[in-house]
């Protein structure tokens, strides 16, 4: 793992998190929408908010696709998941908005989890691939070794 | 029965979001590297090579029918119902999928680290 990758591990977190409140704040402004009148979706990519979220958006699942072409499906998904905790954060040090002792506990719960899966490996090797079903007791305990 | 159509939905969510990540997974593998393809051949290459492959794009379908299931779920739902139940429940189920279908070595650490985040998701949303 080089420090590229994770800025693009950071970008997955960032980029999807800025563009989701980039759209509702930009949704808010829209109005909502009727299934009889979908062109309002298509008009909303007009709304500068809605436009810059889709595109953050779009910046997200390039940085996750990335990803996913040198790491593993569950090394990148817990990844993805401290948008979450990013979401809170924001909301508390810029909106005020006030974390109860639960959400702190989910927070915690979350970055451990991230982290305990940056430390090992980020990619199973393509050799392994072919075999792991056989042996996949055996990669497990050299694991624990390690 | 509300409840059972937000249940349905939410079912729905977890299996269309788990078929979409493993099948882009799968995609990207078969693409490789995509930073080594951007250096020795270009940016064109790449999304040439991306679009190229057949499960992206069945990929691409999968998380756009989870997307709309979701859409679905919260019409019928709670939103403190289908989003931390969804969520939390995809990341389990990514966990066993990635170790069956695309035979990722799931060691002890990442199915510690796929419940921790799932009691997680469930918790901040509480």
């Amino acid at each position: 793992m080089t420090f590229r990758k994770y800025l693009v591990l950071a970008g997955i977190t960032v980029f999807s998190t800025v563009g989701d409140s980039l759209l509702a704040r930009g949704m808010k402004d829209v109005g909502s929408i009727s299934l009889h009148n979908l062109s309002g979706l298509l008009l909303a990519v007009l709304n500068p908010w809605v436009a810059a979220g889709i595109l953050l958006l779009l910046a997200f699942f390039a940085c996750y696709m990335s990803a996913l072409s040198w790491a593993d499906l569950t090394y990148v998904l817990p990844a993805t998941s401290l948008a979450y905790v990013l979401v809170a954060l924001i909301g508390h040090f810029r909106l005020q908005e006030e974390i109860s002792p639960t959400r702190w506990l989910g927070i915690a719960l979350i970055a451990a989890g991230v982290g305990f899966v940056a430390a090992g490996p980020s990619v199973t090797p393509s050799h392994q691939r072919q075999t792991s079903q056989n042996t996949s007791r055996d990669t497990v305990s050299q694991e624990v070794e390690s | 029965m509300k409840d059972l159509y937000a249940w349905a939905a939410i079912g729905l969510i977890i299996l269309a979001s788990t078929t979409g990540n493993v099948l882009l997974s799968y995609s990207m593998k078969r693409v490789g590297d995509v930073g080594e393809l951007w250096k020795r051949r270009g940016v064109l290459a790449v999304i040439g090579r991306v679009l190229a492959t057949p499960t992206f794009a069945l990929g691409l379908m999968a998380m756009g029918v989870a997307f709309y299931s979701l859409l679905f779920g919260l019409s019928w739902g709670n939103l403190s119902l289908v989003v931390p139940a969804s969520a939390s429940l995809t990341f389990v189920a990514n966990a066993v999928a990635a170790r069956i279908f695309l035979h990722e070595r799931v060691g002890r650490r990442r199915w510690i680290a796929a419940l921790l985040v799932a009691c997680g998701v469930v918790l901040m949303a509480v």
